[in-house]
């Protein structure tokens, strides 16, 4: 099965909620169980947390993927903050999430199967992480 | 989307819906806490049942609503976390410490009614 790409602007925390809502239903009917869904839905919302928490304005891309034998989503994160000085730091773990921080890399890594992070210090952050349907 | 809080004795009940964004809770914080106040109540529940995601912002939230209302004298227990919505907590690294916790509202009530039972 096809289903389109979906783009969602983040530029409030509203958009957070819309962000997710839109991954857990593009999740959905590709056929993800809803436990995963909510997997994905929740690092959705950690990806567009970093964005409103950091560059303030981004965009959240939603993709079906296709791979050898098997299908997944994509999640590209796009921002054009401050970007990340010490990537290796923010993927570290306690590094985030319980302060006010909280970048929740490491966490979202966890979340997803495939995780991609490209961050220039000035120019932006983009994360991209991919998870396969069991 | 504001979350309703329904006052049942010397308890409040606020009830999450699906989709709260960081106003709705912040927002809620500020309720949950004025209202303690205002009815002098013992224990708030917090029923996440129909939440779809508990992120960091919002595990957050509730643990500050949590030791806000200790720090009022008062009990706070979260109830109805989903099982998926606990394993996408657990990877993200939220676990909600010494916060109390309960399977469901009917499970909430009886662990406040034993404590209160000790208390008295």
């Amino acid at each position: 099965m096809s289903v389109g790409d979906i783009r969602v602007a983040i530029n409030s925390d509203q958009d957070i909620v819309l962000a997710r809502q839109r991954g857990r239903v593009m999740a959905a009917e590709l056929g993800f169980s809803t436990g995963d869904a909510t997997l994905i839905a929740a690092a959705i919302s950690e990806l567009a947390r970093n964005i409103i928490s950091y560059a303030r304005n981004g965009e959240i891309t939603l993709k079906m993927v296709n791979g050898l034998n098997r299908q997944g989503i994509s999640v590209i994160a796009t921002d054009d903050g401050p970007g990340i000085p010490d990537i290796r730091q923010a993927l570290r773990d306690g590094f985030s999430t319980s302060g006010s921080l909280g970048l929740g890399l490491p966490g979202v890594r966890r979340l997803m199967d495939e995780f991609e992070i490209t961050s220039q210090p000035g120019r932006g952050t983009i994360v991209a992480v991919k998870k396969w349907k069991q | 989307m504001e979350v309703p809080i329904l006052k049942q004795g010397e308890v409040l009940i606020a009830t999450f819906q699906a989709a709260l964004s960081d106003a709705d809770l912040n927002q809620l914080r500020m309720g949950l806490v004025q209202q303690v106040v205002k009815f002098r109540s013992r224990a708030v529940i917090v029923d996440v049942t129909a939440m779809d995601v508990m992120d960091s912002f919002a595990s957050r939230t509730l643990r500050e609503i949590a030791l806000m209302i200790r720090l009022r004298g008062a009990e706070t227990v979260i109830v109805g976390i989903q099982p998926e919505v606990a394993f996408a907590m657990v990877q993200l690294g939220l676990t909600l410490e010494g916060v109390a916790t309960a399977l469901d509202l009917e499970e909430g009530l009886a662990y406040l009614n034993e404590k209160f039972k000790t208390t008295n």
